[in-house]
């Protein structure tokens, strides 16, 4: 009896030595390791669908293909939010390069510009997301070190100014060159673009952009219903995946139908000049002309379209 | 209503401005445009010249002459207002009344802030305050009224006509659409021009400052 007692085993497995034991422990944790890991790939695989996962580059896409991405995300907007939600594609206009000109004697720094970027382009209600920071800024200078983004108090302050800052649509981009995938470009009205579906998310832009103008989608934007904005454009404001990048557009949406951007119309005192810088007879050709502008870090040759001026 | 059918004029000297802003501000729609497009050779526009632009730029209309409130209301319930004459046809006006100064038997709470002017300087009284007076006397409209802000302000009202000062909402491209364009007193009170200070929107709430009101030293 004592001899067959030290012989008990396991019914199932039978007689399981030290290293057996060891075996299956490692394989266990192994396998729990290995599920824990692909569990966002199953969760991400319910909102992507395949036909997302298997579309083309933007530039790739067939006129047809492009129709049928558009119809696709429109359902799926409209079925998000239950808003009459439509994606388009707006093409450059030929002939049309834009640039975009502030003035900082104007300026007051009361960030309507911001807000109005945020509701125009759907963006993440929880941050407060938008395109445009605006910096307040010690008089004498321009040290962005000692600006402040971050001010709860009336404006204009006693020997400030305001300066708002957003995608510089530059010349010589660099965020485009970093990016590994070609996922960012710029178009030929100079606005430089993003496709949401083809950005793997590896913020190199992030970093290599000296205006710190892109921003990472690190949730999934949340906007209520109620609140989107449903003139929506493929490469600017339509409802983002978590996990891409996403920049200022100059409102493309808008301004290839010819209006203003919001942030301009938003400009309560009017500090904001927008047009198409190849036409000689436009207010933005006669602000390039007749006042003394100056580009943001010029001397890293991104040749921003983006001025700034002064009155005096 | 006052229409720009053109593109704003483009001027070197403020001097300048005045014969070439007639030309250019129309009262009346569909009128030409006393300057024609430079369209260079191998520069594609979008915009096609001002003359040939199929939306007009439209400068918001101001109210005027002001009418002031009695308190009262009319039989249907509406209020009811009267004229400057009202008041002022009883009285000689006082040229030494400075903005700025408390004032005694008119406007009492009228208090504002724009240099040494005086009442007069932009009130016409011989018109029983029905309209504004420029610099050389002429009477003008109170709908009119950025001319005589323009007496003083060239630099303002040359950027202005040029596109590059005050609000607007519309199109960039005039081909696509209109333009409206706030006049000067949509922003500036003309008693107290200064821009007033505001609070400002909310700004963005950073990943890593997560508390409310947060403010950098």
């Amino acid at each position: 009896m004592s001899e067959s007692k030290s012989k008990l085993s396991l019914p199932v497995v039978g007689e399981v030595d030290r290293r057996t034991a060891i075996k299956a422990g490692v394989a266990t944790l192994g396998l729990a390791a290995w599920a824990a890991a692909i569990k966002p790939w199953f969760e991400w695989t319910a909102e992507l669908s395949t036909e997302e996962f298997l579309q083309k580059h933007y530039r790739e896409l067939t006129p047809a293909q492009l129709q049928q991405v558009l119809q696709r995300l429109t359902e799926e907007a409209r079925e998000a939010t239950g808003k009459n939600v439509t994606v388009k594609d707006h093409k450059p206009i030929p002939g049309v390069q834009f640039a975009y000109a502030l003035n900082l004697s104007i300026c007051i720094g009361c960030r309507k510009c911001a807000e109005a970027c945020h509701i125009e382009n759907n963006h993440d209600r929880p941050s407060n997301q938008s395109y445009i920071r605006v910096f307040e800024m010690e008089k004498g200078g321009i040290n962005f070190e000692k600006g402040n983004a971050h001010y709860h108090h009336a404006v204009p302050a006693k020997d400030k100014y305001y300066m708002p800052v957003q995608c510089q649509q530059c010349e010589n981009p660099p965020c485009v060159t970093a990016c590994p995938i070609e996922a960012t470009w710029q178009e030929s009205d100079g606005i430089v673009v993003v496709d949401y579906n083809w950005c793997i998310g590896c913020r190199y832009c992030e970093a290599a952009c000296p205006y710190h103008a892109r921003r990472f989608n690190w949730e999934k934007p949340q906007v209520p219903p109620e609140e989107i904005n449903p003139n929506q454009s493929y490469l600017s404001n339509r409802l983002r995946p978590q996990g891409v990048m996403e920049k200022c557009t100059f409102c493309l949406h808008r301004t290839r139908e010819g209006k203003l951007p919001a942030c301009l119309e938003a400009c309560p005192t009017g500090a904001r000049v927008f047009g198409n810088v190849l036409d000689p007879d436009s207010e933005i050709r006669w602000v390039l002309e007749n006042k003394r502008v100056f580009v943001l870090k010029e001397e890293l040759g991104t040749k921003p379209r983006f001025y700034y001026f002064f009155d005096k | 209503m006052v229409i720009l059918t053109c593109h704003p004029a483009r001027l070197p000297r403020a001097a300048a401005l005045w014969p070439m802003a007639l030309l250019c501000v129309w009262v009346g729609l569909g009128q030409g445009c006393s300057r024609s497009p430079r369209p260079q050779e191998g520069v594609p526009f979008s915009r096609a010249g001002a003359s040939s632009s199929p939306y007009p730029v439209i400068i918001r209309e101001v109210a005027g002459p002001p009418e002031i409130a009695t308190g009262l209301l009319d039989d249907k319930g509406q209020p009811v207002t009267v004229g400057c004459a009202t008041c002022h046809s009883t009285k000689a006006p006082n040229a030494a009344a400075r903005l700025g100064e408390p004032l005694r038997d008119f406007h009492q709470k009228l208090a504002g802030q724009h240099g040494s002017l005086s009442c007069l300087s932009c009130h016409d009284a011989t018109d029983g305050y029905a309209s504004l007076r420029l610099a050389d006397g002429q009477r003008l409209p109170y709908q009119e009224v950025m001319k005589l802000c323009a007496q003083c302000h060239g630099p303002q009202y040359r950027d202005y006509l040029n596109g590059a000062h005050g609000g607007m909402i519309g199109h960039w491209d005039l081909t696509q659409g209109g333009r409206v364009r706030n006049n000067c007193i949509h922003c500036h009170d003309p008693h107290a021009p200064k821009y007033p200070t505001v609070t400002p929107a909310p700004g963005p709430r950073d990943r890593f400052l997560k508390e409310e009101g947060h403010e950098r030293k």
